[in-house]
């Protein structure tokens, strides 16, 4: 058969087609603010439209309402052809069924939610629909308002860990609009309202721009010379450690600058301070899968690419709640699930996996917080003694005999499902069915976050996974495999540049000795065998009077660590806080030096996303923060301070830092910005034996050799409700804040979530005489603060939830000093709490506010000629 | 909220009972490698000082491990 794509007949029809759209579309191309990028206007002139034969004056749309409520595009059913893109991309990539077309016939429309209106709809504003339209129906209001970009430049979103890659759109040096890039291998073109739209934060009025210094915190901030405070903050160092010893300072590297800066904070801290204090924010995030995965597997990461999910017939998400957290990836889970993938959820909350349009759980396991020890043990106590394990794999895979310790401790009765029943509050017919389902519904895998880590017992619950996951076969290959979902844009890299106190870039100890060497070789000096302090360490260490200095590089420490008042009397009780970010952030309250930062669209370097893959962040703009004279990018900032503590560094470009990574890491060995602008990203490890990277890891045999199983022991934590704090508080996070919110609060994304709010089940709000948004005051034994409840079936009954998104809340306050056994990574998910109806802001809530006003006060000086 | 000293000591005693489970040799040896590992010297010196002045407070798995840790430092000297 010959299919002929044009003739006569089909130029006709096409035309008429087009004469039918034209006729109800208003003729205002030329001021339209999709002009020159409508697919509605290059198909009029394809198809040779000169004019319509029916006239303008029949029925039309012309006259509807424009939907402005959305802070980021409007929706103009005037210049909507109803081609129905948008609802198609709202179902089939998003995954949200937020759009539909409502009416028949003429009346048809696109309508968000049964008309409620974009903002008021189940809408996301992911921006899929925005992309997908061909006219200008739905449009960046940026666009509207600046013109249409004329150039564009590829680089790696700076919010979460899934790494979108989007092209920047610009005009001049202004941007324009994030557009995902379709060729992006962590998001394949899809975005979320952060990563698309959330970008306002780079130029907000609050964004410091002259570096700062003061002599004491209760003094306004002076503003200075990049010359001064740099010489300022390297004699304040030299002094410190002159009086109190080479290990009386430390540093903080930021899951949010690129692989290059971190490394260089660390080469600071190694090389120039001369000890290992160093440490990064994955302390209080994922430093239990660092642990708890080279324990088991032989090395600390992830072990697929996203793609994989598409190939995994059961998926279990533990303690994760990625439409929120992790959208972009979400959308992708969901496209599985909506192919007939089935799910075990695993989670205190009834989050919108377990039940939302065309997606359900299979098992939704409820558990009590603190119990998954015990729950992932249940599941493999029921694979184990139903014979479901997968023993081929694990006799050519794994240590046979510390199998069958773990099998022995497994199966003992006191660890059935239904000996913990009383524990967890699951029934132990549904872990039966979800561990059955696991074992034996093809490929499993398993998606995590931080309900997993940040708990007393988070390194025992990651190896309990990967004990499950090695017990059933279910990892080296497509479609399975452990894999956690990390929180930051470069939580990944960050881990991986050496930012812990104990090793080196590539999780190498510092007590070995060949790795030492190396990098004693490479940097010339004698580098420190012991470890370092670890951030709570180092607060222990301030209080007790013999750490007194730290630079911390994009942390948020006061806000995001828990037991603030800990946290805040650590800092006062230091000589020298530096900080370098972009805003006088909480922990800047506390800090004597304060160094503007650069945001990702001013600077070259790299993000590692959580599939381990490494992917360019490309300079868009020049950094803003010169103060009349050059502005820098982080990384020439950590050069600076390092040449006036004497140590000759001379990188001109990050290129050449990434050169000094890979020779000095195994795992980088062929990572280089031309092999990433060769082949777009590259997944490490990337050696001789894996050119290009290695998407899946542990094919033929663990990074460690032989996988191996971890007995993991439930041990209760010891933060217990009781009378006085009846409740458990468990914290996380919502689809439009990221994380302590210095950048999203700076955007229009404050119009979905303005406040933290408390989550409280009908009963327990019922018995305190809460009312849906009553003002309520939220106290454990570390300290108490206020919110407005929010009354929901989505937290079981004992439980609430928050977030910690806005600084003026301040959940940390409430969360305690308890932390997982092995990393201190602390535990944020579980904390004994009582919630009482209250009037208004707690004693240290308005005391906060009041010294965070006068700890901001800035003494402007005029650019120097 | 704990005091510094307190914390440090609930710190090893919650190593040592996560390891528990091995068996009280094994439990003492994996704690002493776990705290030469991820502590600082001064950490190490202050947990030994504590030790010395309130044995009571520490487990016994946690006894062992430093002085597992003290006949390991004899022996590396």
């Amino acid at each position: 058969m010959v299919v002929h794509s044009q003739t006569q007949k089909l130029t006709q029809l096409r035309r008429g087609v087009m004469e039918l759209y034209i006729s109800d579309h208003p003729l205002d191309c030329l001021t339209c603010s999709a002009n020159g990028d409508c697919e509605l206007q290059d198909m009029a002139g394809a198809v040779g439209l000169r004019d319509v034969r029916y006239g303008y004056d029949g029925a039309h749309h012309l006259d509807s309402a424009k939907d402005e409520s959305n802070p980021y595009f409007a929706f103009d059913p005037a210049k909507c052809i109803v081609c129905s893109r948008c609802v198609r991309a709202c179902d089939e990539v998003q995954g949200t069924f937020a759009l539909t077309v409502d009416g028949r016939g003429f009346a048809s429309h696109i309508a968000a939610s049964q008309d409620n209106g974009f903002l008021k709809s189940e809408c996301v504003s992911c921006g899929a629909c925005v992309q997908a339209c061909p006219t200008s129906a739905l449009m960046e209001k940026k666009v509207t308002e600046v013109g249409t970009p004329d150039r564009a430049v590829v680089t790696t979103c700076a919010y979460c860990g899934v790494g979108c890659t989007f092209r920047a759109e610009m005009r001049g040096e202004q941007l324009v609009r994030m557009v995902p890039w379709k060729d992006g291998k962590a998001n394949r073109g899809h975005s979320c309202v952060k990563g698309r739209f959330a970008w306002g934060y780079a130029h907000h009025r609050d964004r410091i721009l002259s570096p700062m210094v003061r002599a004491s915190v209760d003094e306004p901030w002076h503003e200075v010379s990049w010359d001064v405070a740099i010489a300022h903050v390297a004699s304040e160092f030299r002094r410190i450690q002159a009086q109190y010893g080479t290990r009386s300072i430390g540093g903080i590297t930021s899951s949010r600058c690129t692989n290059e800066e971190t490394f260089l904070v660390q080469k600071l801290i190694r090389q120039g301070f001369g000890n290992n204090n160093v440490d990064t924010c994955a302390r209080v995030c994922h430093s239990p899968t660092g642990y708890g995965l080279k324990t088991t597997f032989g090395t600390s990461a992830g072990t697929q690419d996203f793609d994989s999910v598409m190939q995994s017939d059961v998926i279990m998400v533990i303690g994760a709640n990625p439409t929120d957290g992790h959208p972009v990836f979400a959308s992708r889970m969901k496209q599985r699930l909506r192919q007939g993938a089935r799910l075990i959820v695993v989670d205190p909350r009834r989050t919108d996996l377990v039940k939302s349009p065309h997606v359900a759980a299979d098992h939704h396991l409820p558990l009590k917080p603190g119990t998954n020890v015990a729950i992932l043990t249940a599941m493999a106590h029921v694979v184990v003694t139903e014979g479901l394990a997968n023993e081929a794999f694990i006799r050519e895979r794994c240590d046979w005999d510390e199998y069958q310790d773990w099998a022995a401790f497994v199966s003992a009765p006191s660890r059935s499902p239904e000996a913990i029943e009383p524990l967890t509050g699951v029934p132990a017919g549904d872990v039966r069915a979800a561990a059955r389902l696991y074992a034996t519904g093809g490929n499993g895998a398993i998606y995590y976050g931080l309900g997993v880590t940040e708990h007393s017992q988070g390194s025992s619950t990651v190896m309990a996974i990967a004990n499950l996951a090695m017990a059933t076969g279910n990892i080296g290959r497509e479609g399975v495999g452990v894999n956690p979902l990390r929180g930051q844009n470069n939580v990944q890299g960050a881990c991986d540049m050496g930012s812990f106190p104990h090793e080196f870039s590539g999780y190498r100890h510092v007590s070995d000795k060949e790795t030492r060497a190396l990098f004693e070789d490479a940097w010339g000096v004698t580098l420190d065998a012991e470890p370092g302090l670890r951030i709570p360490n180092m607060l222990d260490a301030a209080t007790d009077g013999v750490f007194k200095g730290i630079f911390i590089q994009g942390e948020d420490i006061l806000q995001s660590d828990p037991n603030t008042h800990h946290v805040a009397a650590g800092l006062a009780a230091m000589e020298c806080v530096v900080v370098q970010d972009l805003f006088l952030n909480e922990t800047a309250n506390y800090a004597h030096v304060f160094l503007p930062g650069s945001t990702f669209l001013e600077k070259d370097g790299t993000f590692t996303n959580a599939e381990r893959r490494i992917q360019r962040v490309r300079k868009v703009m020049e950094p803003e923060n010169g103060a009349g004279g050059r502005g820098y990018a982080d990384w020439e900032v950590v050069q600076l301070v390092a040449n006036a503590m004497g140590l000759g560094w001379t990188y001109t470009h990050p290129s050449q830092i990434m050169d000094e990574i890979a020779r000095l890491t195994p795992s980088f060995a062929r990572v280089s910005y031309d092999a990433l602008e060769a082949h777009g990203s590259i997944q490490w490890p990337a050696t001789d034996a894996a050119p290009v990277g290695t998407p899946t890891m542990h094919i033929d045999g663990f990074v460690r050799g032989k996988g191996k199983f971890v007995v993991t022991d439930y041990v209760p934590t010891d933060e217990k409700t009781g009378p006085r704090f009846p409740l458990l508080l468990t914290t996380g996070r919502i689809l439009s804040q990221y994380n302590v919110g210095a950048q999203t609060r700076r955007t229009d994304n404050v119009a979905w979530h303005p406040e933290d709010v408390l989550e409280i089940h009908p009963s327990d709000a019922e018995n305190r005489g809460i009312k849906d948004g009553d003002w309520v005051s939220l106290k454990s034994r570390a300290g108490e603060t206020t919110l407005r409840a929010t009354i929901t079936e989505r937290v079981a009954p004992g439980v609430v939830y928050t977030t910690f998104h806005h600084p003026a809340t301040q959940a940390n306050v409430i969360t305690t000093d308890y932390s997982d056994w092995a990393t201190n990574c602390p535990e944020y998910k579980v904390t004994a709490v009582q919630v009482g109806l209250s009037n208004g802001p707690s004693d240290w809530q308005e005391d906060y506010a009041e010294q965070a006003r006068m700890s901001r006060r800035v003494i402007h000086v005029e650019a120097a000629e | 909220m704990m005091s510094n000293d307190d914390r440090l000591i609930y710190m090893l005693n919650q190593i040592a009972r996560n390891f528990a489970a091995g068996g009280p040799e094994a439990a003492a040896r994996s704690t002493a490698d776990h705290i030469a590992c991820f502590w600082d010297p001064r950490m190490r010196t202050r947990i030994t000082e504590l030790h010395a002045a309130r044995p009571d407070d520490f487990g016994a798995v946690a006894q062992s491990a430093l002085d597992m840790l003290a006949r390991d430092a004899t022996m590396g000297a």
